[in-house]
């Protein structure tokens, strides 16, 4: 009893349970495909996937694939941002133009922006220009509602702080206005950088072009199956990690 | 000037300046007028597109699709969401397989559900059906999880059955929440689908639009995808109107 009992405490930890489903899902799918029952060709054996990573690791070099598309995530949000910022401080300076745009910007989110793809290709072909500009697009929608929405929400106390003080209007923005809306405008750049990192893994897919996306495509048109996969799972575990990453970071910042 | 007179104005004045800015582009001599064509072939592909048959079959073709998927991302997603939204340990198990999946970019699938399904319609339904789980499944066990504790044990002490606690008490409390994850579902659906068309596909809005890319024909692909655009705003609206009703 004294035994047992630690130990199925510990299997009901949900992080553990979480481990164990993950390991009998894949024990239970590569019976079945040694089995004959699933196709190897539909889906690999998870032991070859897990080596395929290995192998992506050397022949594709995947940590160059993965920081070159990191870079094009980056290069997406600070293009967005160089546009977004300005248009959301003008949404906030001219009630007029934020009522005009807001619900467009808030439409423009929910609508398949990604599919305009084909649109850059014929401007810039098939280069990483068409993958930064498209992740652009969608970074810039969070960036700019966020930075709209935090100047909005800046505290009146604040405000009155400053014509107590005699601030003009450049000194009252920089000064009280801008820091006190920082905070939302870094939650905007932490959501446009993960829905840029998205979109440039989609785009490089669908264009064969870039770092992890391409490898994925590349392998499906070689029938390497198992080495997709493998780039698929890399592809999952990157994003996850990468969006835990920065909301860790962001909470962190705040609590300083 | 009222207000809602000012947001015409500036809408009115945004999208002429649009509209302006790409005409003047054609015209300026600065790109190729293959392109970017001037509006004028640009309106006169989209009524040749709307005016041909072929458009319906490919627009039946993507719809169908979009339908398909999005029955299955919702009946998958209120299952699941109804499960771990009540169940902390399964929720603790689970949430970051289902978020790790969520942030994932879903057209990186397809070459998976294209090993299953094969090029057709039904691997397009699959991909949107994975795409449009996530959302519906987010706010539904979300909602779940936020219904007031203080709500939970007025029900038990009033003895309602299980039934009456999910008819009473579950079910006004998570409305919301899942008619919003349902709009957002269908959109991603939308855009799931049709990206698996543009990538690998022989029907469709989506393989209209490439097709039209590969064989050069561009004032014919602008004029799809603005036709495909319309169609999403619409479908999109109409979704927001209805969230709205709801919220009512």
């Amino acid at each position: 009893m004294s035994i047992r009992g630690p130990a199925v405490a510990i299997l009901r930890r949900p992080l553990v349970a979480a481990f164990i489903a993950l390991v009998v899902l894949a024990a239970i799918v590569e019976a079945a495909v040694a089995g004959g029952l699933i196709s190897p060709l539909v889906v690999p054996r998870p032991s070859a996937v897990v080596l395929a990573i290995g192998k992506l690791w050397t022949t594709e070099d995947l940590p160059l694939a993965f920081a070159e598309t990191l870079a094009e995530a980056v290069a997406a949000t600070a293009l967005a941002a160089a546009v977004a910022i300005p248009a959301g401080y003008l949404m906030w300076r001219f009630a007029a133009l934020g009522r005009a745009w807001r619900p467009w910007l808030g439409a423009l989110f929910a609508a398949p922006t990604v599919l305009l793809y084909p649109l850059f290709l014929v401007f810039f072909g098939r280069s990483h220009v068409t993958i930064v500009v498209m992740g652009a697009l969608t970074a810039a929608i969070p960036i700019a509602l966020y930075t709209l929405d935090g100047l909005r929400a800046v505290r009146p106390a604040l405000q009155n702080v400053g014509k107590s003080f005699n601030l003009r209007g450049g000194q009252m923005f920089w000064k009280i206005q801008f820091p006190a809306a920082a905070p939302t405008i870094f939650s905007g750049l932490r959501l446009g950088l993960i829905y840029g990192l998205v979109n440039v893994i989609g785009i490089e897919f669908l264009i064969v072009y870039g770092g992890l996306g391409r490898i994925v495509s590349e392998m499906y048109d070689n029938f390497e199956f198992p080495e997709m996969y493998a780039g698929i799972v890399f592809i999952v575990i990157v994003a996850f990690l990468l969006f835990w990453l920065l909301e860790r970071g962001e909470s962190a910042a705040r609590s300083l | 000037m009222t207000a809602a007179l000012q947001v015409a104005l500036v809408r009115v004045v945004t999208v002429a300046v649009l509209l302006g800015a790409w005409q003047a582009l054609a015209l300026s001599g600065v790109v190729y007028q293959d392109v970017v064509p001037p509006l004028g072939p640009i309106v006169s592909a989209a009524i040749a597109t709307v005016l041909d048959p072929g458009f319906y079959y490919d627009a039946a073709v993507t719809i169908g699709e979009i339908l398909v998927g999005y029955v299955l991302a919702t009946a998958a997603g209120l299952a699941v969401g109804v499960v771990l939204g009540l169940s902390p340990f399964l929720r603790g198990a689970f949430m970051p397989y289902v978020d790790a999946l969520a942030t994932t970019p879903k057209i990186i699938f397809l070459p998976i559900v294209m090993l299953g399904f094969g090029i057709g319609p039904s691997s397009k339904m699959a991909l949107g059906a994975i795409a449009g789980f996530f959302p519906v499944v987010l706010s539904t066990a979300a909602g779940l999880v936020e219904v007031e504790a203080v709500l939970v044990r007025v029900g038990r002490s009033f003895h309602l059955t299980p039934w009456q606690m999910v008819a009473k008490v579950y079910l006004p409390a998570v409305r919301g929440p899942i008619v919003s994850g349902m709009r957002l579902g269908l959109g991603v659906v939308v855009i799931a689908v049709l990206l698996a068309e543009i990538k690998f596909s022989n029907a469709g809005l989506g393989f209209r639009a490439i097709d039209a890319y590969n064989h050069f024909r561009i004032a014919e692909l602008y004029a799809v995808l603005a036709i495909i655009f319309l169609l999403a705003a619409a479908v999109n609206g109409a979704m927001s109107r209805l969230e709205r009703s709801f919220e009512k």
